[in-house]
């Protein structure tokens, strides 16, 4: 009976909106509401109310800059697991340019279209001077343009126009896909697994918010084994993943 | 079954355009294939055997369109598949909660989780949820509803056979209860899927 009566107690507080601090770091599914916090001067708050709109964990980033007394807004976000990525302003991403028409290419990025690059936005092009891209090269550039009702843009310079390791990824290597969850992992300052990797066989390696990763090492087999250990590296624990480099290591 | 004939001839009419109607001597219903759908495999295809088929697609989709944020992805289509594996009743209302995990795992934005549940009325009037294919066969009348997360709100019903109004109020008010199970074992799926990471 106590336990029915807990029971029905949590499914009712479930729909009731709670506030957004008792949540943090919890799985939170669509349709909850959350209540902010009053004296926290939070950007872009629709009303005093979030509604969750997918699955995953609520996560809270505190505002940078203590010295200012107003504070310029702390982030909320849900970190969910998900394959399929969204083109975002800024995002660095890894393109396979499927079409050249006219002065476009138009570079498959994983959305629902693909996304556009002049062939102006390379360091030292001109209209004189093309760069040298074809149909089924790998560009990394980032995201000029993405929202909902246009079309992405990118380029492959930053806004002083160098190209700061963007472009045209070079010859051989492997391109693989991973979830966005794990590229995030692995793009986390101070990651672990890089480390590990980057002792066991030099490597070139080039992430893509867009869950799209390239791998080069000096010979075939040690860029599939560098493949497979990272795909694999989703679903490992700390120590499994220790025992495994260990052994590639010994060998 | 006065009822059920009733419903099964209006659909007839609605499809009428694409369905051939069943002539004299003739006791299949209407066919539809599509071949080579998927690219992976080096071969597929679906088979629609009855306007049944048709109408449980428009109920799904109509349930999903009520709950997805379309507006953030517009000029968009998003593609649900349902392969039945195996059939042991309440079919639909499977489909459906198949459909919102589905949704979920994608990363689809929605505005509240949603689940199906089925009902059935045998002879006597009593209820039984989530019936089998046995139950539902020998059932007065038998009705699916879709509800929803936040606060069991009935986002779709389909119902055949006979029934009076306070038996509908009587089936829905036992749907609803039932949901908050459904929703309870989402959120403890997710949780132990997020617990992994």
């Amino acid at each position: 009976m106590t336990e029915a009566a807990a029971v029905a107690a949590e499914s009712l507080a479930g729909s009731k909106a709670r506030a957004a601090r008792t949540v943090l770091g919890q799985v939170v599914l669509p349709g909850e509401e959350l209540l902010l916090p009053e004296q926290e001067d939070v950007v872009r708050r629709c009303g005093d109310r979030l509604l969750v709109t997918k699955c995953g964990r609520l996560r809270h980033k505190e505002p940078s800059g203590g010295s200012s007394g107003s504070g310029g807004g702390g982030v909320y976000w849900v970190d969910s697991q998900q394959k399929r990525y969204v083109p975002v302003k800024g995002d660095h991403v890894i393109g396979i340019v499927t079409a050249k028409s006219g002065d476009i290419f138009k570079v498959d990025v994983g959305g629902s279209e693909p996304a556009s690059l002049s062939y102006l936005a390379f360091e030292g092009a001109t209209k004189r001077n093309r760069p040298n891209v074809q149909v089924g090269d790998l560009i990394y550039g980032q995201f000029v343009v993405a929202n909902k009702d246009m079309e992405p843009e990118m380029v492959c310079i930053d806004s002083c126009g160098r190209a700061n390791g963007m472009g045209v990824i070079g010859q051989d290597g492997l391109l693989f896909k991973v979830t966005l969850g794990l590229i995030r992992k692995l793009l986390a300052p101070n990651c672990e697994i890089l480390q590990e990797l980057g002792k066991l066989y030099p490597l070139e390696i080039v992430f893509g918010m867009n869950g799209r990763i390239w791998v080069k090492a000096k010979t075939i087999q040690q860029t599939l084994i560098l493949a497979n250990v990272l795909e694999a590296c989703e679903h490992m624990t700390a120590d499994q993943r220790k025992q495994i480099f260990s052994r590639l290591a010994e060998s | 079954m006065e009822g059920t004939t009733q419903t099964d001839a209006k659909i007839r009419t609605e499809y009428g355009t694409d369905s051939s109607s069943r002539g004299p001597g003739c006791s299949l219903r209407h066919f539809a294939c599509e071949q080579n759908l998927l690219s992976r495999p080096d071969g597929s295809a679906s088979f629609l055997q009855g306007v049944a088929e048709k109408s449980r697609e428009r109920l799904i989709r109509n349930t999903c369109e009520a709950v997805v944020l379309g507006a953030l992805h517009p000029r968009t289509s998003i593609t649900i598949v349902l392969q039945v594996i195996s059939d042991a009743g309440s079919l639909l209302a499977c489909c459906l909660n198949a459909a919102c995990m589905a949704l979920v795992d994608a990363g689809v934005p929605m505005q509240a989780l949603f689940c199906g549940v089925t009902c059935a009325l045998d002879t006597d009037g009593t209820l039984m949820l989530d019936p089998t294919a046995k139950q539902e066969k020998e059932a007065r009348a038998v009705l699916t509803f879709a509800l929803d997360s936040v606060e069991q709100k009935l986002l779709m019903s389909t119902t055949k056979g006979l029934f009076s109004d306070a038996e509908l109020q009587q089936c829905l008010a036992a749907a609803q209860a039932a949901s908050q199970h459904v929703f309870r074992f989402y959120r403890e799926s997710l949780q132990r899927r997020y617990s992994k990471s």
